[in-house]
């Protein structure tokens, strides 16, 4: 039964350990820096579309950990969604395999402006240990325009999560000299 | 009492140990033999510079059974015997450009016209320029059939592939899956490297079973220089391995609740699995244990604290266990997703030789550590789980079970641990090997062959996908379309452990 499990949450201590020491700056000062950059820039969050490019699998692991209870992506009003449409952010990971180039750029057509492509992983960067094959192109940046590139093979949710947040600040910073684009109206 | 196919087999000119070249008319004999002897299992089939080699498991148990023979253009199919023996067929096609003769299909499969030239590991590899063809599917006939084409780019953070649906109304008539998209070319990048230099890219073929293919590939290159590996470091190997197995099946687990909305067993494996990886970090410097089994031993030796941060880890999973488990299995609303879905029967596993939970879970009784034994699990007690039901409940159950199975194991391990060496230095010279390792989807398969400079002249790496996707499209026949993604998460096949 799911009930006896939940009233037991209810009054014992979670599950939980101390959390790997936070990046030089605190999540919470983290979490302000998002706050501010999202709104200014595209609203209140950002909708994020995965799209592998030919990965072993091991990035998706840690993609896949950040939506988990642990690292909690939505926190931050940062949410993986179903469809290039609805997207934000490209998050491409694996080394450009030529198999996938014709669905990576379509699903980059797709794509609403303003966007941003992530690469993630040492084979998005440049190929990782697959640099030089002859089914494989090499970093993503052969086949879309890379905005930010997270590397580690496969680079840890923390990573991930810290990646994701420093392209909010990037694109604040960027806001800043450039006159906001329509998308900051909104929100 | 040996059949007709084995004694075809053995008939034949010892090459290496354990491999039999057959002349070419012996091997077109094979597929007659094979049909009179259905309990030879087809393990892998797979091609070289100029010859063709399929791995077969005894039905008795004991040692895989190698055969080989020359083909220059082409080799007598065994797909009419076998059908698993298709989607290898095609790839062996694709890449070393030999065709099947009289196989029953014969469309591409790596290879999607796109890498500029045909047969990249032919040798003599023939450019290519045109655009890449439109990809052929089996038709499916009757009133009211449309189809559904789904991916290569899905919904959810997975891999790339294609599942084109034959649906009437709500039901599916028939799946086919289309994969190559993550083809990285692998095994030529095999091709002139070191065992060492290469067994990253072993560690690569499937993220998730980093460990097993690694080790593997590990045993393969051992049995080909005759290198023994230090016990400490047999033991690490396998302690790697069941943290491997945990961190998947808890992982599975969750998906497979979740994909039935039901969400709650979801945060709670994933709070584990986390507990786990982190626990991994500690111990080995890496969450998912990429690049610790190397030829030769392991690369890293297990850190002081990381014991105890294992021994943690363990006993929150263990803990939890039991009540996961009982919320798992007495909710009603998710058992009526779960039993009865997606039932795969025992008679299709056996004939695609389907391995771990797939195969176990439909009354396949087959474990590479008890059956095919290898240290350290030759000196370990662990129980073997088996289910005939089929279905997404008895993959689940099945992997519920492994999973305390595998608490035990890694536990055991930790305390056979005894100070020594972990890495021992390789000979440079020729050889040929073997290895097969029991992964969290099932048996592992590595072939190697050295050329005398110590260089890898030839290599294949088996994921046990290979023989679990075509089964997936059997299970889910007559299913709804809604429960795909359950069916599939069941089976949860790897995607680039096939595409190489
Ligand atoms: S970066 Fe590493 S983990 Fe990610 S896809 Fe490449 S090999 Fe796999």
């Amino acid at each position: 039964m799911l009930w006896p499990s939940l009233a037991r949450g209810l009054f014992r201590r979670p599950l939980t350990e101390p959390s790997t020491p936070p990046p030089p700056t605190t999540v919470a000062a983290l979490a302000e820096r998002l706050e501010a950059a999202a709104q200014a820039r595209l609203g209140r969050s950002l909708a994020i579309r995965h799209v592998d490019s030919g990965s072993c699998n091991g990035c998706e692991l840690e993609v896949n950990a950040l939506s988990g209870v642990v690292y909690d992506l939505e926190r931050f009003g940062l949410r993986f969604v179903a469809s290039p449409r609805h997207a934000d952010v490209l998050l491409v990971t694996g080394p450009a395999c030529h198999n996938m180039t014709e669905a990576v750029q379509r699903a980059f057509l797709c794509t609403p402006d303003p966007k941003w492509v992530v690469a993630v992983g040492d084979c998005a960067l440049d190929g990782g240990v697959f640099r030089d094959s002859y089914a494989v192109a090499g970093g993503v940046e052969r086949v879309l325009p890379v905005d930010l590139v997270i590397p580690g093979c496969p680079p840890s949710p923390t990573m991930l999560l810290e990646g994701l947040l420093s392209l909010l600040a990037v694109q604040e910073e960027g806001a800043a000299e450039d006159p906001p684009p329509p998308a900051a109206a909104g929100g | 009492m040996s059949g007709p196919a084995t004694r075809l087999i053995l008939a034949g000119a010892e090459r290496a140990p354990s491999r039999r070249e057959l002349t070419p008319a012996a091997w077109a004999d094979l597929p007659g033999a094979l049909r009179q002897e259905a309990e030879l299992e087809l393990l892998a089939l797979w091609a070289g510079i100029g010859a063709v080699h399929a791995a077969f498991r005894p039905a008795g148990g004991g040692a895989l059974l190698l055969a080989s023979t020359a083909a220059e253009e082409s080799y007598p199919a065994l797909s009419p015997a076998r059908p698993a023996a298709a989607w290898f067929e095609r790839a062996i096609a694709d890449l070393w450009g030999l065709r099947a003769e009289g196989g029953v299909d014969g469309r591409p499969w790596l290879d999607h016209g796109r890498w500029g030239f045909t047969a990249p590991l032919s040798g003599r590899a023939v450019a290519q320029a045109s655009e890449p063809p439109q990809p052929e599917f089996l038709p499916a006939e009757g009133e009211g059939v449309h189809q559904i084409p789904v991916g290569p780019i899905h919904a959810g953070v997975i891999e790339p592939g294609h599942f084109r649906f034959h649906v009437q109304g709500e039901t599916i008539v028939r799946l086919e899956t289309r994969l190559g998209y993550a083809h990285k070319g692998t095994l030529g990048l095999m091709r002139g490297k070191s065992p060492r230099a290469a067994a990253r890219l072993a560690a690569r073929l499937s993220g998730d079973s980093t460990v097993a293919h690694a080790w593997a590939f590990a045993r393969a290159a051992e049995a080909a220089l005759g290198v023994a590996v230090p016990p400490r470091a047999t033991l690490l190997r396998g302690l790697m391995a069941e943290l491997e197995r945990v961190a998947n099946h808890l992982s599975d687990w969750g998906f497979i609740c979740n994909d039935a909305a039901f969400a709650w067993p979801h945060a709670r494996c994933g709070a584990l699995r986390e507990v786990v990886l982190r626990a991994n970090e500690a111990a080995f410097g890496h969450r998912l244990l990429m690049d610790r089994v190397v030829p030769g031993g392991v690369s890293i030796d297990i850190a002081s604290s990381g014991m105890a941060a294992i021994r943690e880890a363990l006993a929150l999973v263990a803990a939890e266990m039991p009540a996961l488990r009982r919320v798992t299995e007495d909710h009603a609303s998710l058992q009526d997703r779960l039993a009865g879905t997606g039932a795969l029967r025992p008679a299709w596993a056996a004939l695609f030789a389907a391995g771990g939970f797939v195969g176990r879970a439909s009354g396949r009784d087959f474990d590479a550590r008890r059956d095919l034994p290898y240290a350290p699990y030759d000196a370990l007690p662990f129980a073997v789980p088996l289910l005939q039901a089929g279905d997404v409940e008895a993959r689940l159950t099945i992997r519920m079970e492994e999973l305390a199975q595998s608490l035990a194991l890694a536990a055991a391990l930790l305390d056979r641990l005894e100070p020594g060496e972990t890495l021992v230095s390789l000979p440079i010279r020729g050889g040929e090997g073997l290895g097969v390792v029991e992964g969290f989807r099932g048996e592992v398969l590595c072939w190697m062959a050295l050329a005398e400079d110590g260089l890898i002249r030839g290599a294949f790496l088996r994921d046990p996908s290979w023989l679990q996707w075509p089964l997936l499209e059997v299970a889910v026949e007559d299913n709804i379309v809604a429960d795909f993604p359950l069916c599939n998460k069941s089976f949860n096949c790897s995607y680039s452990g096939v595409d190489l």
